[in-house]
């Protein structure tokens, strides 16, 4: 199935000896130079690349005050060391959050510090953990810091709260800047502001692909629930990741949304200009990039003239939506103050869930004996509901009021300490596979873990990069692709529809 | 005075402007840097009170550490608790009797306390020390400089150590030049080898302060990962050069 080994399921998670350098051959394809000029970044590495590079650094130090506290404050205790899926997977060093950072770091240090100013004159920056910014490093750089998912489980752990994710979008942002952006992310960004989604789906294709989604439904069920689209008026704007659209098992999910709002007796849209809920321009460090994603959210709920803005199952873009969409696009003062803005599809389902006001039936999903992931740009970077730890217990609530069976995987792989997918943070793609399949170790482990102790047969995921990597990864362990679902596949086969 | 007390006098002078003056434009710097987004590592506190409650739970009692790796939280806190109650001790040589805050230095708990926390301090930093050398993880991501930190402080620890128990020093002299330094009125110090070289050893440690990963006393307090209140969607939170994004189109 690989040239590549893939690492053996054990029972009890080991941390691995260190194999340097095992990694260093998996990087992305580098982006073309349209690409690259679309987003506002030289097409290719410039000249004088080293001291831009360096310059960079002192620009979003001065810009990022997480860059220049985190630069500064690591004690290189090793408490973060065993803390990363990539490190676990593959047994490489530099995938250790605090070597990660230190690829960046060192530089900082030589240039920016007087300790490696200093030994740096003196030939032997090394002495204090510094480095001359070469072609070396910037390879370097290039590998490691995509072999981040910026997932923030380092940051749960580190004694100051050092997010290695906020270094490897800095340094993304840096290699951007000097010409040597990733194909993947920066693709697909650019498809964002020519078309409005990820994918390049055009208004007729969404349409087409919604009215299709409604005869689905009307088939099965009898009922017909619409999938409006650029409907002026509506009272809520949906906006969901457009993988929602097509993929498995994301696209069950969206039926299930579709039946939530039926059954609320709201109004709502999709807008084929913000048909997108995620936002890679959090990958990639860009400020000014993410927030051109995020306006057009702003002008689509302006345009139609909505009332609410409601985000489907994603989790960096509810990472964007929750904690910046508000910094980014707001003030929201046109919409109406009585819904934060935004809201989560699970904050609105659970909402309705506490008031009564959907029947279930729960024998619906006796198929299945769930467990549920936890998407960590959810976990450890927003919030659902108004206590903290919501997002822990808000879709716990909502599989258990649809299933009869559930169980979680062990308390050190969810909630707060989750293990990632292994294909978020801007690595979904191909060209990364061999990285994929071994930073999802961590997650396989616990899943068999439930599957061989409580019998398992699936597991939810609230995310549109965990549904895709999943998918196209556990049968790698041994597990079936359809063991993915949807949390709102779940709501929508137990659901009943009580309106016509 | 004799010409080792005054080069004593001039090196603290100039140690203490290095230290004060360096750690003050960092905290300058971080104060001044603007934090553009919202990212506390969530589960977050959602309002300031909780913050502060986050923030003293991990500066006392190290809990995030605590919850990553039971062996280093043990030696670190360890070690720095141990510092605490030296430091605590230390204050007999700066403050007088006729001191209103005397009293609360100058007992038996805090004099003792201090006195075998030392023994604390130097199992702790041993700890810390033995871990760099044999755990491969922590070996790989050291550099000359993070143990040798670690043996300056050891080196600090093992000196007051050895005043303290074995050959001890004239600490009235001491104590008068100590006041000489804060009185500008300089006094001669006690020749002892062990005295200086204890002494020379904290002069090195705090001319580094400002410039080393020592940084990480100031510098946790001001992670935006641990002291932002989770309220993104209840309050706009912008930056000075965010804003004139937005003034910009
Ligand atoms: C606000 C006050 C401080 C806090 C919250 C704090 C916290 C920490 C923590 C959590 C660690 C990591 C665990 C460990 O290795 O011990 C650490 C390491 C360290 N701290 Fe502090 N610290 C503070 C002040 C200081 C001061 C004033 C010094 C000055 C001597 C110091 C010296 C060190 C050293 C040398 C290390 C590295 C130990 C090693 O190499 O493993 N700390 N600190
Ligand atoms: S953010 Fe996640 S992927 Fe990146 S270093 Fe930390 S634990 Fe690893
Ligand atoms: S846990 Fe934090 S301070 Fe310790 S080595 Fe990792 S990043 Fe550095």
């Amino acid at each position: 199935m690989a040239d590549y080994e893939i690492p053996k399921l054990k029972e009890y998670p080991v941390i691995p000896v260190l194999q340097p350098g095992v990694s260093a051959h998996l990087k992305p394809y580098v982006a073309k130079a349209d690409f690259q000029t679309a987003l506002n970044f030289p097409g290719e590495l410039v000249e004088n690349w080293e001291q831009k590079a360096i310059d960079k650094i002192g620009e979003l130090k001065g810009k990022y005050r997480s860059l220049q506290v985190f630069l500064d404050s690591c004690v290189k205790c090793g408490a973060c060391t065993d803390k990363c899926h990539y490190y676990l997977g593959t047994s490489d060093p530099k995938n250790m959050p605090v070597a990660r950072q230190d690829l960046l770091r060192q530089v900082y240090r030589r240039y920016y510090t007087f300790a490696g100013k200093l030994f740096g004159k003196l030939g032997i920056p090394g002495f204090v953990g510094a480095k001359e910014m070469t072609r070396e490093v910037l390879d370097d750089w290039y590998s490691y810091y995509h072999q981040c998912s910026q997932c923030r489980r380092c940051s749960v752990y580190c004694p100051y709260g050092i997010d290695t994710a906020e270094i490897s979008m800095a340094a993304r942002e840096i290699m951007d800047s000097i010409g040597v952006g990733q194909k993947y992310c920066n693709e697909i960004i650019a498809k964002v502001f020519k078309i409005g989604n990820n994918l390049g789906l055009p208004q007729p294709a969404l349409e087409d692909t919604l009215l299709g989604l409604e005869e689905d439904v009307k088939d099965a069920t009898g009922v017909d629930v619409k999938f409006p689209l650029d409907v002026k008026g509506a009272e809520i704007l949906l906006v969901t990741p457009s993988a929602d659209f097509f993929a498995e098992p994301h696209v069950d999910g969206l039926m299930g949304y579709a039946k939530v709002f039926h059954e609320a007796g709201v109004s709502w849209t999709v807008s084929s200009y913000a048909s997108e809920a995620a936002n890679f321009g959090m990958f990639i460090g860009s400020y000014e990039n993410m927030r051109k994603v995020a306006l057009r959210i702003r002008e689509a709920a302006l345009e139609l003239g909505v009332k609410r803005i409601v985000f489907g199952e994603c989790g960096h873009a509810w990472r964007v939506a929750y904690s910046f969409l508000n910094t980014l696009a707001g003030p929201f003062d046109f919409l109406d103050p009585n819904y934060p803005v935004p809201q989560h599809i699970c904050e609105f389902t659970h909402d309705l869930i506490q008031k009564g006001k959907l029947k279930f039936d729960k024998s619906a999903n006796d198929r299945r004996v769930m467990t549920y992931h936890d998407s960590c740009n959810v976990a450890r970077a927003s919030r659902m509901g108004d206590k903290p730890g919501g997002q822990f217990t808000i879709p716990r609530e909502i599989i258990k009021a649809v299933c009869n069976n559930f169980y979680d995987m062990p308390p050190d792989t969810i909630g707060e300490a989750t293990y990632c997918c292994g294909g978020g943070g801007g690595l979904l793609t191909d060209d990364l596979m061999e990285l994929r399949v071994k930073g999802a170790l961590p997650r396989m482990e616990a899943l068999k873990h439930v599957v061989e102790n409580n019998g398992v047969t699936h597991m939810a995921a609230i995310c549109a990069i965990c549904k895709s990597q999943f998918t196209k990864v556990i049968p790698y362990y041994g597990f079936k692709m359809d063991q993915i679902v949807s949390v709102h596949q779940l709501v929508s086969d137990a659901i009943v529809l009580t309106k016509q | 005075m004799n010409a080792l007390s005054w080069s004593y006098v001039f090196m603290f002078y100039l140690a203490m402007l290095i230290l004060v003056v360096g750690v003050t434009r960092k905290i300058i710097q971080y104060a001044r840097t603007p934090a553009p987004l919202k990212i506390p590592t969530t589960p977050a506190p959602v309002t300031k009170a909780g913050v502060v409650w986050r923030m003293a739970t991990e500066v006392v009692l190290f809990n995030s550490l605590f919850k990553s790796n039971r062996w280093i939280w043990i030696f670190g806190w360890m070690f720095h608790f141990a510092l605490l109650l030296a430091f605590l001790r230390h204050l007999r040589y700066v403050f007088t009797p006729d001191c209103l805050i005397w009293p609360l230095i100058n007992n038996w708990l805090v004099l003792n306390a201090g006195k075998y926390g030392a023994y604390a301090m130097l199992f702790g930093l041993a700890g810390l020390l033995a871990r760099r050398f044999l755990v491969d993880r922590v070996r790989y991501i050291s550099s000359p400089s993070d143990y040798l930190m670690l043996i300056l402080i050891m080196g600090i620890a093992g000196s007051g150590t050895w005043m303290s128990f074995i050959n001890h020093v004239d600490i009235i002299q001491l104590k008068e030049f100590v006041l000489g330094l804060l009185t500008f009125s300089p006094q001669a110090l006690p020749t002892d080898g062990v005295l200086l070289t204890h002494l020379t050893l904290v002069l090195i440690l705090m001319v580094i302060f400002p410039i080393s990963k020592l940084l990480h006393a100031p510098g946790v307090f001001f992670s935006p990962t641990r002291n932002q209140v989770d309220n993104p969607r209840e309050q706009r939170h912008i930056a000075p050069w965010a804003r004139e994004l937005e003034t910009g189109n």
